[in-house]
């Protein structure tokens, strides 16, 4: 591989097919294939919220006379709660930038402040969880809390395993340095990232925007 | 065999035709012919219109079918490889005329079928009341671990794993399940439902034919399930009022704790008549409510024409 | 300290599982010490367990899926006995704790772990050769998919000797699934392997969706694919969309058993229609992840062995996409007799047939494949025929269940039973039989016996008949599905019929095994010498049998449909071979342990799970992260393959292609 070229996907080491004008110049490069397949895995994760959507849209009524949605929803805590992952998001896009850069120092401190924030995210999740228990709103009250729960926690547990994910980033990058594979995966735990801020919209507006309303 | 002309065609011989005559007819005679029985041999007008309706599609259908399989054998066995007499084009892999003609065959097949779908969907759709001069009878079903109890809640008896009703009357049922979804099924009368607990689904049939049926549950509810069998009983209408005021008040009660002897698990439950029932027990049992009715008086059935209360 | 695991959960007092367990025991030992003493480990830990080369994996995927047909038929001819024997007064053998594990397991094996690997593993070896590239566009993570399917067949058969199987059906509806009607562990091994199973195939939908899509070889655009590369990318494309569905309600089933949710229980506002939908909206999907895939071998072997191109090729690829699409809206047929109302029930019936249109053509297609050809009754055309005939009967009565009214009498009846076994058995099935026969020379370097496939061909082909034609007859009469026992004398003839079939068929899997067995002991009379054995028309035989680890030495320049025919042709007409390329060094992925470690620690983790052991599953669940984890950190992915030996390789190749030429440039 001479220095400059992108890696190529498996095998094509010598220099690739003249473009036949038919449209295809052969496999494409690994810092292609790589993130469209994890596109492909983030949308697959999105069929996997929809159904947990579909679920709460048809269980939310099912309160079994229990605590509904209204009782339970507290929108400053959502509100915090919002701002952090999505500044989160922000500072990770930063951390991205510097570290196709190769600054070190920078780049471990945009990715510390990510996983700070998504921590404060959790944290304030784990507390609604924590207090909704104690109310007696726990999950096991009704189909509808089983519902909430299994999709706000499901939301949760993918930003818990995305902070193991961006630690493990970060040690990995003190150790090895930016090259082009830890690049790549840095730019697929990007997107993971901001798909999770994606969902996080759609579970603020469907589940406690639309359930607090007068 | 086709004859030699190749091109998109080939000309049918007449003794040809007469096979394809001949096949359809069979296939259609061994489904309706010395196998009259179950859903084949309807007694009611639900079942005869199903029938009806299964006859027509399979034969729509096989007249397309046959001939393709008939070409598939008959194209493969000319073009074999030893053939010589056969025209090998190695270069022919498209034609606009044969692709409009293979879209079109299932496609218009689809489109009669969808119609006869949507129309028959309609007709035959198990909420709908039939068309009677009769009033209907009512009969709630409740599908337990591993039997169906039957309520009537005008007449104010109910029965295990058997079903009496008057032939010639519409049956509106109402069923629910008391414990895993079942499904309530007399092959004869037509038309099955689920029966799922909380819930409430509803079925019309009727059975035009005196004489005895038999009647299934056709979604499996675990090990008892085989022996969730019963016996549907059409009688002449006169004497369904006299089976009715001969079983009230004779055997057991189906109060609450009639009820909560019902539902331990059991099957292959002997058929039983149960002389009084709790008022509104379908109804409990649906809410979960079946503790809180009240227990019934030793004397005293419920009037037949009295309007069904909702107890509890 | 061990949760709900204590020793009754072996089921000493059950004779047959305790034997049938005690033999699978003794017959993994045996295998095992065998192939420890002839010095085959290193060989199979190198070249097979931690292989990232697709033709290797998709090896391991067949041999699974054929191991489990085993167990899936075994459970199916006890089914056939069972209802048999247990008419009237007889129970039979198998009392409803017992039989009800079982057709539970025949479903759930058949379509989890032996279909799907199957249809899987052909992908994985087809698809990469057919695109002229060297692997997948993820060699590792193909690795660990193969290796999370195992894990979950694994778990499947552990409940034979410890614990129990699910007695719900291979959906395990609930309520009859909840803890408060299934309390024993069965349904949780039914759960938590497919769960784990289930990663594996999201896994692999990423890893083919973007092979076909983003690495394919110069020149081969959309249109130039192999139309089996059309079905693998629908196929995947549904697995990807589908499989999250499953994962969900999975999920929420376990959470309902485990922690007491109330997502489809009776109590607290659960709601089991839920369930219904959700399992059937990916329901419906699988079985064209499995069907789609068995069209693409039917075109590949309708065109190669009538000598001409597929007819229509366009048209099949549009239809492929059209089943692809639709087969998302049709799911509610599978319950119309559940009270949705005459629109809701009408309208899914009449998208059910829709989707019969595209099928339709393509029958059509086939057909007119054959029309104009040169057609060699090879076995995959026994099975092509055999398919033909075959399945639009069941697509026949599958269209009569899209009507509402007429399912409204026959659903979940064994007239239900004999169509979707018709369409999987004669739609699926033998197409992994032809496709089976048609690649193996590909694999291993020698065709399989001709007069054996043939009889292999017959017995599945008389034997399905036999077998299922009678249940729609019984079907008419109002008998269901899942019967222990059958209280209608009358109709012992016709279960006795199906019962014959069922034991031909089993001779037909008899004979498959001495078939490949005679096969290998007779190699040497059936070496594939040039690699083309069938006179294909697509790209993997354009290499030698077995091809190198590296597939091809060169990507081969794609100028039109059916690349190496027209390649092949070419050479021929110019009685040459095409211009000596410019060899470089190849990079290939390393081999890797995460997969097989991976999976151990799945297994682990899920085995503790069903069990209640926590510690051990969190366990599981470290060292798992901790295998991906050093995974991660290593620094060489690849190894390169130098110059001379892909040289050495390719002369060999052309000399043996050379001499192929003359011959054929001598018979013309």
């Amino acid at each position: 591989m001479t220095a400059g070229t992108e890696a190529p996907a498996i095998g094509l080491t010598h220099r690739a097919s003249e473009d036949t004008g038919h449209g295809h110049r052969g496999p494409e490069s690994k810092s292609i294939v790589v993130p469209y397949g994890f596109w492909l895995f983030v949308l697959s994760d999105m069929v996997l919220f929809s159904a947990l959507f579909a679920s709460y849209a048809t269980l939310v009524g099912a309160t079994d006379g229990g605590p509904t949605t209204s009782q339970l929803f507290d929108r400053n805590l959502v509100a915090i709660e919002t701002i952090a992952l999505l500044v989160s998001s922000f500072v990770c896009g930063l951390a991205l930038i510097t570290a196709k850069r190769a600054n070190m120092a920078w780049t471990q401190f945009w990715l510390l402040l990510t996983g700070l924030l998504g921590l404060v995210f959790l944290s304030i999740e784990i507390y609604e969880f924590g207090t909704m228990i104690a109310e007696g709103a726990g999950p096991q009250r009704s189909a509808f809390l089983s519902a909430f729960f299994t999709l706000v926690g499901c939301h949760g547990l993918h930003v818990t395993a995305g902070l193991l994910w961006l630690g493990t980033m970060m040690a990995q990058i003190l150790a090895k340095g930016f090259r082009q594979h830890i690049i790549r995966r840095l730019l697929c735990f990007s997107i993971f990232w901001h798909a999770l801020d994606i969902i996080w919209v759609a579970i603020f507006t469907i589940v406690y925007l639309i359930g607090t309303l007068p | 065999m086709s004859d030699s002309r190749g091109g998109n065609g080939s000309t049918v011989r007449p003794g040809r035709a007469g096979l394809i005559r001949v096949l359809t007819g069979g296939a259609l005679l061994a489904l309706t012919a010395g196998c009259n029985r179950g859903i084949l041999d309807p007694v009611g007008p639900i079942a005869a219109q199903e029938k009806q309706l299964l006859i027509n599609s399979t034969a729509i259908m096989l007249a397309i079918i046959i001939p393709t399989m008939i070409a598939t054998v008959a194209f493969a066995w000319w073009f074999r490889r030893g053939n010589s007499k056969a025209t090998y084009r190695p270069d022919w892999e498209y034609s606009g005329a044969v692709e409009i003609v293979v879209w079109s065959i299932p496609a218009l097949t689809i489109m009669l079928l969808g119609g006869i779908t949507w129309i028959a969907s309609h007709n035959l759709e198990p909420s709908k009341p039939l068309k009677s001069s009769v009033p209907p009878l009512k009969v709630e079903v409740v599908s337990l671990d591993w039997k169906w109890l039957f309520i009537y809640p005008d007449q104010g008896v109910a029965t295990v794993n058997q079903l009496v009703v008057p032939a010639g009357t519409p049956i509106s049922f109402r069923l629910t399940s008391a414990t895993v979804w079942n499904s309530f099924f007399v092959p004869q009368m037509g038309t099955m439902i689920y029966t799922m607990p909380r819930m409430t689904t509803r079925l019309n049939l009727q059975a035009d034919r005196q004489g005895v049926y038999d009647g299934l549950s056709t979604h499996f509810s675990g090990d008892g399930f085989p022996g969730m069998q019963f016996k549907v009983q059409a009688l002449p209408a006169d004497q369904l009022a006299m089976w009715a005021q001969d079983s009230r008040g004779t055997g057991t009660a189906l109060d609450a704790q009639g009820y909560a002897e019902l539902s331990k698990p059991t099957s292959y439950v002997k058929p039983m008549t149960y002389g009084t029932v709790a008022p509104g027990l379908f109804d409990a049992i649906v809410n979960d409510r079946v503790q809180q009715l009240q227990r019934l008086p030793a004397v005293a059935p419920p009037n037949q024409n009295s309007a069904v209360s909702t107890g509890g | 300290m061990f949760g709900k695991l204590t020793w009754d959960a072996i089921p000493f007092n059950q004779p047959i599982p305790l034997i049938t367990s005690l033999v699978i025991l003794a017959a993994i030992l045996g295998i095992a010490l065998w192939v420890w003493r002839k010095g085959w480990w290193p060989y199979l830990w190198n070249e097979y367990i931690t292989s990232t080369d697709h033709k290797r994996i998709g090896v391991m995927y067949i041999v699974l899926a054929l191991l489990m047909l085993v167990r899936g038929f075994a459970d199916a001819i006890m089914m056939r006995a069972q209802q048999s024997l247990a008419i009237g007064a007889s129970q039979g053998f198998l009392p409803p704790e017992h039989y009800n594990q079982i057709f539970s397991a025949h479903g759930t094996i058949m379509i989890f772990f032996v279909a799907m690997p199957f249809v899987i593993g052909f992908m994985n070896f087809v698809v990469p050769l057919q695109l002229g590239v060297r692997d997948v566009a993820f060699p590792t993570m193909n690795n660990v998919s193969f290796w999370l399917s195992a894990s979950g067949a694994l778990l499947i058969n552990l409940s034979l000797f410890i614990g129990e199987f699910a007695r719900t059906g291979w959906l395990g509806f609930p309520p009859l699934s909840e803890k408060a009607f299934s309390p024993g562990v069965g349904v949780d091994y039914y759960l938590v392997a497919l769960q784990v199973s289930g990663v594996g195939t999201v896994l692999t939908a990423v890893n083919f969706v973007t092979t076909i899509l983003k690495t394919r070889a110069p020149g081969m655009s959309y249109m130039r694919m192999p139309i089996f590369c059309w079905t693998a990318l629908a196929s995947n494309l549904i697995m990807l969309a589908a499989f999250p569905v499953l994962t969900v309600v999975l999920a929420q089933l376990m959470l309902d058993r485990f922690l007491g949710f109330h997502f489809f229980t009776n109590d607290g506002g659960g709601n089991s229609m839920l369930y219904m939908n959700l399992i059937w909206v990916w329901g419906h999907p699988e079985v064209y992840i499995l069907v789609l895939p068995a069209f693409g071998i039917y075109s590949e072997v309708a065109a190669t062995f009538s000598g001409k191109p597929l007819f229509g090729y366009r048209s099949m690829v549009f239809a492929t996409m059209a089943i692809c699409i639709i087969s998302y809206c049709v799911w509610l047929h599978h319950f119309f007799t559940m009270g949705a109302g005459a629109n809701l029930n009408a309208v899914f019936g009449i998208a059910s047939m829709i989707i019969g249109i595209p099928t339709g053509v393509k029958i059509y297609n086939w057909l007119f494949t054959l029309y104009g050809g040169r057609v060699r009754f090879t076995v995959p055309v026994y099975y092509l025929i055999g398919f033909m005939l075959t399945f639009v009967v069941g697509g026949l009565t599958g269209v009569l269940l899209a009507i509402p009214p007429i399912d409204f009498v026959v659903h979940n009846s064994l007239f239900l039973v004999a169509h979707f076994h018709h369409v999987i058995i004669g739609g699926v099935v033998f197409a992994l039989m032809a496709g089976y026969t048609y690649w193996f020379p590909k694999a291993f370097g020698f065709t399989l016996h001709e007069g054996l496939g043939k009889a292999v061909f017959w017995c599945w082909f008389i034997g399905f008949h036999l077998a299922f034609m009678p249940l729609y007859v019984l079907g008419f009469w109002g008998a269901t599905r899942r019967m222990q026992h059958i209280s209608d004398p009358t109709w012992a003839p016709w279960l006795n019929i199906a019962f014959v079939g069922a034991v031909i068929i089993g001779l037909g899997i008899v004979l498959t095994v001495v078939q490949l067995l005679y096969s290998i002991k007779t190699r040497d009379q059936r070496r594939d010498v040039t690699g083309d054995p069938w006179d294909g028309r697509t790209l993997e035989w354009l290499t030698l049998s077995p091809p190198p680890h590296y597939n091809f030495a060169v990507l081969p320049d794609v100028h039109g449909e059916e690349a190496y025919w027209l390649r092949k042709q070419t050479a021929i007409k110019q009685d040459q071979l095409i211009e000596e390329p410019d060899y470089q060094p190849i990079e290939m992925p390393v081999n890797t342990p995460t997969g097989v470690i991976v999976a151990f620690f799945a297994s682990l983790c899920g085995f503790a799970i069903i069990w209640y052991i926590w510690w051990l599953a969190i366990l599981g669940l470290i060292g798992a992260f901790a295998a991906f984890v050093w995974y991660a950190w290593r620094d060489e992915h690849e190894h390169i393959i130098p110059v001379e030996e892909v040289r050495a390789n390719a002369r060999e190749r052309r000399r043996v292609r050379m001499e192929h030429l003359h011959s054929l440039s001598q018979s013309t």
